[in-house]
């Protein structure tokens, strides 16, 4: 059972539920956020995009406190496997799940756009369904997605293969021109240390349809799927 | 009641846009004097503690948890006064 986590404000849940659900048949359940436990049999974590409590102090800053937070970290804390989509990602970051933080778009634009994204690194549980130099195409729509960490901190995350997706050209080239909001290194999604842990900022649910926006974001979400159904598969 | 004042700015070293689009708006005004702003955020905090000392070890520690995110922020307690009880 995958949990797709509502905060007050978000509006990314029942598009990820179908993502999950009626496009790649994954058991998914909303899960509201002032539960202070996960469902038992519960197979992965998602925190969906919006505006978590209206983005008040700072994006995804409020979002940390909610209860449901403490269960989403010892779960993350055991190993299982946490993504995190724009609002998500910066919930995540806040959260101190995931290095960094997400800051105002440097031209202070709100973008609302499809982006290529470069896979970094094909791996379980997020990106095996991708090979390593893949190209994405993904929509974006978010005013504070400009990725920050500390130079010794984005070295390190370089260094170790944490930086999942990168935005990049449609060849695949990351350029400044195709970083759309001013993330450092054109990145456009990491993990934690352990790589069970992974937030972006475009959004695989709302690219697995061919009619609307294109598959690809089925590389992602096909890939956790298939990490949760193997994960069933060997208990 | 204690009165907290807590200013939280950007660290020098993370790009400010909101702080230079302001700088800009100023010089299409005409304020040619204008050389940088940077945005930041002031909370006026209301307390119920002993004194000023224990206001200050606890706006200290909620600034770090809460008001400022150590990643990109700093924040300066800039007063810390005593109001007069209603």
């Amino acid at each position: 059972m995958l949990a797709v986590v509502q905060f007050p404000g978000s509006n990314d849940d029942r598009d990820m539920r179908f993502a999950l659900k009626g496009v790649l048949g994954a058991e998914t359940e909303l899960v509201w956020h002032k539960r202070s436990e996960l469902s038992s049999g519960t197979t992965a974590v998602v925190c969906p995009g919006g505006f978590s409590y209206g983005d008040y102090l700072r994006c995804g800053a409020m979002a940390k406190f909610s209860p449901i937070m403490a269960a989403v970290r010892r779960f993350a804390e055991a190993g299982g496997p946490v993504l995190g989509v724009c609002n998500g990602f910066q919930v995540l970051c806040e959260a101190e799940l995931l290095p960094g933080v997400l800051v105002r778009n440097h031209h202070l634009h709100f973008v609302c756009d499809f982006v290529h994204v470069r896979v970094e690194r094909a791996a379980p549980p997020f990106t095996s369904r991708a090979r390593a130099g893949d190209v994405l195409r993904l929509p974006i729509k978010h005013g504070e997605g400009a990725y920050f960490a500390e130079a010794e901190v984005l070295a390190r995350l370089e260094r170790n293969g944490q930086v999942l997706v990168r935005y990049c050209e449609a060849d695949g080239t990351p350029t400044a021109a195709a970083n759309p909001n001013g993330s450092l290194a054109g990145v456009a999604g990491v993990t934690n240390e352990a790589g069970n842990v992974f937030g972006l900022m475009p959004h695989p649910e709302h690219a697995v349809e061919a009619a609307i926006g294109g598959v690809d974001g089925l590389a992602i979400l096909g890939s956790l799927v298939d990490a949760v159904r193997g994960a069933r598969g060997r208990r | 009641m204690v009165k907290a004042l807590v200013h939280v700015t950007l660290k020098p070293d993370v790009l400010d846009p909101q702080g230079k689009a302001i700088q800009r708006a100023a010089t299409s005004l005409g304020y040619d004097a204008v050389r940088g702003v940077r945005q930041g955020k002031l909370f006026e905090i209301e307390l119920d503690v002993r004194d000023e000392e224990q206001a200050r070890k606890l706006v200290t520690e909620l600034s770090s948890k809460l008001l400022a995110n150590p990643v990109i922020e700093s924040f300066d307690i800039v007063r810390i006064a005593t109001s007069p009880s209603p």
